[in-house]
């Protein structure tokens, strides 16, 4: 088994259009949410999102390419291609032949259909656009990267919601880790901010009309958000052969299913998911300082996800910090586990601990130290990213950091 | 003689939920209905439905009784004069 180094990452998000943008608002507590430029924002009873400003399609691709790029496949290439820039990986026809995609996204084009299907029932048309399948397609931002750069190894899509690419993750680990792959793109997008998709959260109730405030005991909800990140996973010894900067290793990755009820979630089975992750990558609970939760800022997941690291770490509990950055670049659902494990590795490389902004006042049944609103300079050894999904499917991804290797 | 606020609430609860008309009564609570956060989901689309409101998140998640359900739609409804049904 070989050891697996982050070497490169790359996000789009509200809190910028790439990885110095994201770092700097996580350290600086920095929040990226506020009100929808959405045409039919009034039509909804909730009018705020963390959405991704200043970004100009146009700008990075070119008209003849945009016909087939739905906004979460730009996000997932753009993410790509600063990833693999900051990696310097060097493509070697071999490498090209054996290298690993694997993205993750919960609606992947959704929002090109919902374009379609406006033309048929709204504006009474009897034909979509040709390319509506192509553009909506989840495993597009997979197949885009793979075609951009000739990538010809496994590649595939995850969809398990709000953890989809947490799963997409752990799994390109493992293949890197097993030496199935000699490195793996891997992370996730997703752009849930359209109308009929906006309208289905709506329905569920559990979008906050305020802002994100997780673990706070005035929370209102989550806060969607839309964006992309990936990071290029490569053996260690490679990496530092050719002369590359590992940000930080990756060293466990844990699954697991509730097996319970489809929307609510099972501190059980979160924390089994947690001690997977642990003995995957050979952790005692002793060597974690930071964990990245899931803190969507709903009562119902704050308040299992505090008792499933209370389960899973016992005493150690008092002593770990605990931020949920979704407070900043709100809860990008198939996304979500990619930024939240860049987030890992950036704090893990600066010894910076980002925090959970917007809180206020303490819930009692979220006790952990959540790092409130400012940024904590802290090494730590190890650090979890959780990302737990909808229909009770978890994810748990494990870090290292590379200056204590 | 046609339904008050209240059969109709009861109604739409029973109906929603799938529990027998006559185990909805307003002291008791949704726990004790073994009405999950699913089911008042459902329960909350269709009083909307049937009484033509928008019924705001943060109060729908205050209301532990089904008296308190009642009381909020009435609210509601008096708020919103008397729509037809099923509007």
């Amino acid at each position: 088994m070989r050891r697996v180094a982050v070497t490169g990452v790359g996000v789009i998000s509200a809190l910028g259009l790439n990885q110095e943008g994201f770092r700097e608002a996580l350290q600086s507590g920095r929040c990226g949410i506020g009100p929808m430029e959405c045409a039919e924002a009034n039509d909804l009873r909730f009018k705020n999102a963390a959405e991704v400003h200043g970004y100009d399609p146009e700008a990075k691709f070119s008209a003849e390419d945009l016909v087939f790029l739905d906004r979460f496949v730009q996000f997932a290439l753009l993410a790509a291609e600063e990833a693999i820039t900051q990696a310097g990986v060097e493509w070697t026809q071999q490498l090209r032949e054996e290298a690993a995609v694997v993205t993750g996204s919960c609606m992947g084009g959704r929002s090109a259909e919902e374009a379609g299907y406006r033309e048929l029932f709204q504006h009474g048309k009897n034909r979509v656009h040709p390319m509506t399948i192509p553009r909506g397609m989840s495993n597009a931002g997979a197949s885009h990267i793979s075609m951009k750069y000739g990538i010809q190894g496994p590649a595939y899509t995850v969809s398990t919601a709000c953890s989809s690419s947490a799963h997409a993750i752990g799994q390109a680990f493992w293949l890197v880790r097993s030496g199935a792959v000699p490195m793996a793109i891997t992370g996730g997008s997703e752009a849930p901010l359209f109308f009929g998709g906006l309208k289905a959260w709506e329905a569920m109730r559990v979008i906050s009309k305020d802002t994100c405030r997780p673990f706070s005991a005035n929370r209102s909800g989550m806060i969607l958000g839309e964006g992309g990140a990936m990071l290029v996973l490569e053996p260690l010894e490679a990496a530092l052969a050719r002369g590359a900067r590992p940000m930080a290793e990756i060293v466990g990755f844990g699954m697991s299913a509730d097996a319970g009820h489809i929307t609510q979630p099972s501190s059980e089975g979160a924390a089994r998911a947690i001690r997977s992750a642990l003995r995957d990558a050979g952790l005692a609970p002793e060597q974690v300082g930071y964990i990245n939760a899931h803190g969507t800022a709903t009562e119902m997941n704050d308040r299992t996800e505090t008792a499933s690291i209370r389960c899973a770490f016992g005493e150690h509990a008092e002593r770990l910090a605990v931020s949920s950055t979704k407070s900043m670049h709100g809860h990008t659902l198939g996304a979500a586990g990619a930024l939240e494990a860049v987030a890992t590795v950036l704090a893990l490389r600066d010894g910076v601990l980002p925090p959970t902004a917007n809180f206020t006042t303490a819930d009692p049944a979220c006790d952990l130290d959540v790092i409130p609103n400012v940024a904590r300079e802290l090494s730590v050894e190890a650090a979890l990213s959780n990302s737990f999904a909808f229909g009770g499917l978890n994810a748990v991804l494990a870090f290292r950091s590379s200056a204590r290797a | 003689m046609s339904e008050t606020i209240q059969e109709r609430i009861f109604r739409v609860i029973s109906t929603s939920a799938r529990i027998p008309l006559t185990a909805v009564a307003p002291e008791r609570t949704f726990d004790e209905l073994g009405i999950d956060s699913l089911d008042r989901l459902n329960i909350l689309f269709d009083l909307e439905s049937e009484f033509a409101i928008e019924i705001d998140d943060n109060e729908a998640r205050k209301a532990t009784h089904i008296r308190d359900i009642v009381s909020g739609i009435q609210q509601l409804v008096g708020a919103a004069g008397t729509p037809a049904p099923g509007r």
